[in-house]
């Protein structure tokens, strides 16, 4: 271990570590733009510059590793005047638009200029112009913005292993370039987007769709395949418009691919059942959630229930409908596409199961069939939970008895169901999915559910108590802690010890991504 | 040799004295004047004994920074495992630097045989010359001394016969300054862009292709020949003043001078009788007014300094600038000294390789005002800004392209303010009138 002082602050760290992961450590946020903890270092923005005592120069502190007794000061006057030259000279040939720009709000550029850069420019002269070009895929390129900081070469050069973009030209005419006949075509090549410290890389889909301050922000758990990647979702009045990758180097370091995260439509579907409903004389009429709670109940007494769940609902959800099933049994089908891994992060890919919670539906006993319906029997009642049946031949229904609905859609092919009971979807609920490395994780609720709908696991709670069993679940982590105290693989864990990085289940190794900065290229 | 013109009396010639003879770039010409048996002497010798003589004789750098090249050689540590590289920067880039240029048109056999020398001395089998781009009559006879010294085993699987393998190879640049900076030529040996890179790692530990590699500029193998055959002694004692800058030293000499031309002196010799004896003084009627002694990255010297240089790493230091590469732009008093630090900013704006904010924007933004400033266009607060750019650009980037961009222009406002004040309040610069002032 090597002991040094940031900013007054005592510290001991590794040795090999950098100055700048040091600071972060001792809570002191060294301000930079072209290193990232997912890259190798570039060392090129030169904003990181912090005065090491006893140093001729000042020291880019994502490059220079920490040695013993250093005395590193962040906010002296000569690091500070260093830090404000690179910033106002980043700024010369910027095109102040911050009106217009997508990344206003969240823009390193801003946060550090006003933090640390002059009030105004001393830049008389003309700027620098380059048309706005379409790198392909999701990603639009702005160069007049663009503070050339290469995080992109990077990331696609030495995690995307796809070399696409390069820096083309010298001097203050380069600008990010694309090679010939190339496009960001790469399934993972969206997160050059997040990346991007300022305005220059902009995500086509959403473009002058909202500013950042008008957005609501949301820790969350990517549904769209079971590798589970942490995302940040955010809402603008009610509607998803945006996914983001939220960094966790136990599952998705700090990446997420551009299929899962323009996947998020479906979330803020308008055709939805939004009231509980029962049938009565052969149509279905709205009806309160107490009198459609009781007639599930009622339907359920003394009948085996098969259960056709939808792996996207939560562990907590498919645990209480194991409660409910009374001894029937349970099955889901899983939507397929094929797998793209992101090379540069070990075991990190797009799956090709496209739910959140397989693993979870299997562990808890649900069997995964292309065939969903086949093990119905004759009389069972038949409980679809969360799933669309589209696509699914709806003849194998007609040997049931009597069918209850708990979803967010109408399914495909029901004939006269007897109960709908109406359940908020993935981003309008609280619970925990587990990927397909068994992790368990959490997510909470990015927008409110509508009318009358309810989360699924309060309403299948309800119905659990409803048929007789002891259930008062006031929160989500109540049923987690049920199923956790049931189910020997779910044992030990909780909502506060899962935190917002999950955890594995019993028999799972909890195991941390192996570096992916590969050193200066 | 102050190639083209006759060798003045006062010079040395020891590497330049077969300038201008044809006879000397074929191989046979070369041997005829005692070529490769320096490497001949060399192969026989211990790797070590070769850095130990080297070392004694004091030679260091000519490329610019002075590095003492013995103690370079010595980290190249033997036996450790990997591949050792030797590379010889033939990159001279730097403007109103042209003594490589010279040494490769006239004795390319000189430079293949220190090649070989420095490879074998720092355990390298193979040395690459990395030749700047526009450099088409070096490059051509480079070529030529490799394939002939190939063809007579001097190089190559079995050099000289002793079982030792050295290959030489040539490669030639696209034509981009920054490819003189040492990491960024490994890069673009590599293939890659040719970016500085970050260090440590130095080269001695990690340098062409990730293994230790030494990197020497072309004088200075040159003149490891000669140090092996007369002796460390005899090489020391060719220094008229500081004992730590030894041998002779080529000195490229352009600008407004009556004898423009390559020439070799001791070190320590007066800059003063140099430039009016050697070079012959300025042109009829006119006055030098400024000199930059090492290649435009260096800081201009005014004419009293000038004058009171002795010239060697140290000397030039003591009178405000470097000894640099040896490129000498003389300034007489019909130049406007604006259009020229203009000019040298031009030049780094276009050859500034983008990674480093401070340089990328710092370069363009600098001669931007220059040339307002230059054009009539300028404000007296210009002068400040600029101090001040030249001030965040010096000391903060990843190579010295900045740092040299930032120089001419600060030593320029410093010493020859009077001429930025006097365009900047409307008063063109007249040359007939500056010159009788």
């Amino acid at each position: 271990m090597i002991n040094l002082t940031i900013e007054g602050r005592p510290i001991s760290v590794a040795e090999g570590t950098t100055i700048l992961e040091a600071a972060k450590q001792v809570g002191v946020l060294i301000p930079h733009y072209c290193y990232h903890p997912g890259l190798p270092v570039a060392g090129v923005c030169r904003m990181c510059l912090v005065e090491v005592e006893k140093a001729p120069k000042l020291a880019p502190s994502c490059a220079t590793t920490v040695a013993e007794g250093q005395v590193v000061h962040v906010h002296s006057e000569k690091s500070l005047d260093a830090r404000k030259g690179v910033l106002e000279m980043l700024l010369i040939n910027h095109p102040l638009d911050c009106p217009i720009c997508d990344q206003s709000g969240e823009c390193e550029l801003q946060d550090y200029t006003f933090q640390e850069g002059r009030e105004d420019s001393r830049y008389r002269e003309p700027k620098r112009f380059n048309p706005v070009e379409d790198f392909g895929g999701d990603v639009v390129y702005v160069p007049n913005r663009c503070i050339l900081c290469t995080r992109c070469v990077r990331f696609m050069d030495d995690v995307a292993e796809d070399p696409v973009l390069n820096v083309s030209e010298r001097g203050d005419r380069a600008l990010i370039g694309k090679f010939e006949g190339k496009d960001l075509t790469h399934a993972w090549a969206a997160n050059v987007i997040d990346l991007c410290p300022v305005g220059a890389l902009l995500s086509k889909d959403f473009l002058n769709k909202a500013r950042a301050w008008e957005l609501d922000r949301a820790a969350s758990v990517c549904p769209n395949c079971t590798q589970g990647c942490n995302v940040i979702m955010e809402t603008r009045e009610n509607q998803l418009v945006r996914m983001r990758p939220r960094a966790n180097e136990f599952v998705n370091a700090f990446f997420m691919c551009d299929w899962g995260r323009l996947n998020y439509r479906w979330m803020n579907e308008k055709d939805r059942v939004d009231q509980p409903m029962l049938r009565q004389e052969g149509a279905l009429v709205v009806a309160e959630w107490e009198d459609a709670i009781a007639a599930a109940a009622r339907l359920l007494k003394g009948k085996r229930a098969f259960v056709v769940a939808s792996p996207m609902l939560s562990n907590e959800s498919l645990f209480l409908l194991t409660q409910i099933m009374q001894g029937g049994s349970g099955t889901f089908r899983v939507m397929e596409g094929d797998e793209a891994p992101l090379p540069g992060v070990e075991d990190l890919a797009l799956r090709r199961e496209r739910a959140a919670n397989v693993y979870g539906a299997e562990a808890l006993g649900f069997k995964k069939s292309r065939d969903p319906l086949a093990g119905l029997g004759k009389g069972d009642v038949l409980i679809i939970a969360g799933e669309d049946l589209d696509g699914i031949d709806a003849a194998a229904m007609r040997g049931a008895g009597e069918t209850i609905v708990i979803g967010s859609v109408m399914p495909h092919g029901v004939e006269g169901p007897a109960v709908v009971l109406p359940i908020a979807n993935f981003s309008e609920e609280e619970g925990t999915v587990t990927n397909l490395r068994g992790r368990v994780q959490r997510f909470t609720q990015a927008r409110q559910a509508p009318g009358l709908s309810r989360p699924s696991w309060l309403v299948l709670g309800d119905l659990l108590g409803a048929i007789g069993k002891q259930s008062s679940f006031f929160l989500p982590s109540q049923v987690f802690d049920q199923l956790a105290a049931t189910n020997n693989k779910f044992a030990g864990l909780s909502y506060d010890t899962l935190g917002f990085k999950g955890l594995p289940i019993a028999g799972e190794p909890n195991k941390q991504k192996t570096a992916i900065a590969v050193g200066a290229a | 040799m102050g190639f083209p013109h006759e060798s003045h009396q006062r010079e040395t010639a020891v590497l330049s004295q077969h300038f201008g003879v044809a006879e000397a770039r074929t191989l046979d010409g070369w041997k005829k004047r005692g070529g490769y048996q320096a490497l001949e002497k060399a192969l026989a010798m211990a790797p070590a004994d070769i850095v130990t003589v080297i070392k004694d004789s004091g030679l260091r750098g000519r490329g610019g920074a002075g590095f003492p090249t013995g103690m370079k050689w010595s980290f190249m540590k033997p036996g450790d495992g990997k591949p050792h590289y030797l590379c010889c920067n033939a990159d001279e880039s730097e403007p109103g630097t042209f003594k490589d240029r010279e040494l490769m048109r006239w004795t390319p056999h000189a430079l293949v045989e220190g090649c070989a020398i420095g490879a074998y001395a720092i355990g390298a089998e193979t040395a690459y010359v990395y030749i700047r781009g526009e450099f088409t009559e070096p490059l051509y006879f480079m070529e030529q001394a490799v394939k002939e010294a190939y063809a007579a085993g001097i190089i190559g699987k079995n050099a000289m016969g002793t079982g030792k393998r050295i290959d030489v190879h040539v490669h030639k640049g696209a034509g981009a300054y920054i490819c003189g900076e040492e990491t960024a030529l490994m890069n673009s040996l590599e293939g890659r862009r040719g970016n500085p890179r970050i260090k440590p790692p130095f080269p001695a530990v990690s340098g062409l292709f990730g293994m230790p590699t030494t990197i020497n500029n072309v004088e200075t193998l040159i003149a490891a020949a000669p140090i092996l055959m007369k002796g460390a002694d005899w090489y020391k004692k060719m220094s008229l003043s500081n004992p730590k800058s030894t041998g002779t030293k080529l000195y490229s000499v352009c600008g407004n001078v009556q004898r423009p031309g390559t020439y070799e002196v001791v070190m320590g010799f007066p800059f003063r009788e140099f430039l009016y004896d050697l070079c012959g003084g300025p042109v009829s009627g006119r006055k030098f007014k400024a000199v930059i002694p090492g290649g435009v990255s260096v800081p201009i010297q005014s004419m009293e300094e000038a004058e009171a240089s002795l010239m060697d790493y140290e000397g030039f230091v003591e009178q405000g600038s470097m000894l640099g590469s040896g490129g000498v732009i003389v300034i007489d008093d019909a130049q406007s000294m604006v259009r020229v630090i203009a000019r040298i900013a031009r030049f780094f704006a276009h050859e500034s390789c983008a990674q480093c904010t401070q340089c990328r924007e710092g370069t363009a933004w600098a001669t931007k005002i220059l040339e307002r400033i230059r054009d009539g266009q300028g404000a007296m607060e210009d002068l400040d800004t600029l101090m001040d750019i030249s001030e965040n650009m010096t000391g903060k980037t990843i190579c010295v392209l900045s740092d040299s961009c930032a120089t001419p222009i600060v030593s320029g406002i410093k010493k020859f303010r009077s001429e930025f004040e006097s365009l900047i309040q409307g008063r063109m610069f007249h040359p007939v009138l500056a010159a009788v002032a």
